[in-house]
């Protein structure tokens, strides 16, 4: 499905592909197979780091930068202040099953994944509509051509998009609160009942 | 001459199939939660590239939604994971039984 790749690809074009694709599986790896979940974060931001250079080779310029800026800036620095704030930066036995097979399963259901995938990836599969929302090729750079379209044809998904924010820092709110038996009657113990308790049974109430 | 496509789809699809698995085998909530991160990323890179080969601009504002989207699910997940852990301390994805009311 490949095709003939060293007849037609200039070599910095399959170099940085190659090395980009490399540090993309890597990183990948690293989150599933790291122990700790610091180095998970940090294997994370390698894999996101590959896949903005991707972007870049395929002249999405400004999905590269926010990718960068978002992901590796905001995202990946939110899980990394998680984990200290838990502390829940302690080993893990990745490699033991927790039920029988499991293992065994989670292979077998990513190679279909994977199988799955790759068949559609396979035949004459760029058959959809071209250019329907904006030709890539108008003489526009890539930020204005994207703004375009944000703020024409996908205005109204934009607009959304600031409710959805509004939602998701409310929420944020709701969720970080500590909650006092004023709020809501039963809502659980005090800060603190469960502030001086190591272990969470007793927090339970059971 | 850039790259093909295809290239592309593939390398997409192994970054989906490392994610799935992740979060099929790691039992620490917040590792699952970069795997689902890594789904993500290889459904942008899809959109990207179907962006390129069908010279259409709208893959890559789905791209910028789904970036949007993704800040928005990780602050309300992380959120969630910090209320289940001050619950319980070291709560892993095999404690469901935490979840009853």
């Amino acid at each position: 499905m490949a095709g003939p790749l060293l007849a037609t690809v200039s070599l910095p074009d399959l170099a940085t592909f190659l090395i980009a694709a490399a540090i993309v599986i890597g990183g990948a790896l690293g989150v599933v197979l790291g122990r700790n979940p610091v180095h998970a974060a940090l294997s994370l931001v390698l894999t996101l780091f590959g896949v903005a250079v991707l972007f870049v080779e395929e002249n999405a310029q400004f999905l590269a930068a926010v990718q960068i800026i978002v992901y590796t800036g905001a995202i990946v620095v939110l899980f990394l202040f998680v984990i200290m704030l838990l502390g829940v930066d302690r080993q893990e036995r990745v490699l033991a099953d927790q039920f029988r097979g499991q293992h065994l399963v989670a292979g077998v259901l990513g190679l279909l994944v994977l199988a799955e995938v790759l068949l559609l990836g396979t035949g004459h599969w760029a058959t959809g509509a071209r250019a329907t929302t904006g030709a890539l090729n108008r003489p526009l750079s890539n930020v204005a051509q994207l703004g375009r379209a944000i703020f024409t044809t996908y205005l109204l998904p934009f607009e959304i998009t600031s409710a959805l924010l509004v939602v998701a820092v409310v929420a944020a709110v709701v969720l970080a609160r500590r909650f006092d038996r004023s709020f809501g009657g039963d809502a659980g113990p005090t800060p603190e009942e469960t502030a001086d308790v190591p272990d969470g049974d007793e927090a339970t109430g059971r | 001459m850039t790259i093909d496509g295809s290239w592309y789809l593939t390398l997409a699809a192994v970054l989906f199939t490392i994610g799935a698995v992740g979060v099929l085998v790691r039992r620490n909530v917040l590792v699952m939660f970069m795997c689902i991160e890594l789904m993500l990323n290889a459904a942008n890179l899809t959109f990207v590239t179907f962006s390129r080969e069908l010279n259409d601009i709208g893959g890559q504002v789905a791209v910028f939604f789904v970036l949007v989207v993704a800040a928005a699910e990780v602050v309300v997940g992380l959120g969630i994971i910090v209320a289940i852990f001050r619950r319980k301390v070291g709560a892993t994805a095999d404690d469901p039984h935490e979840l009853r009311g």
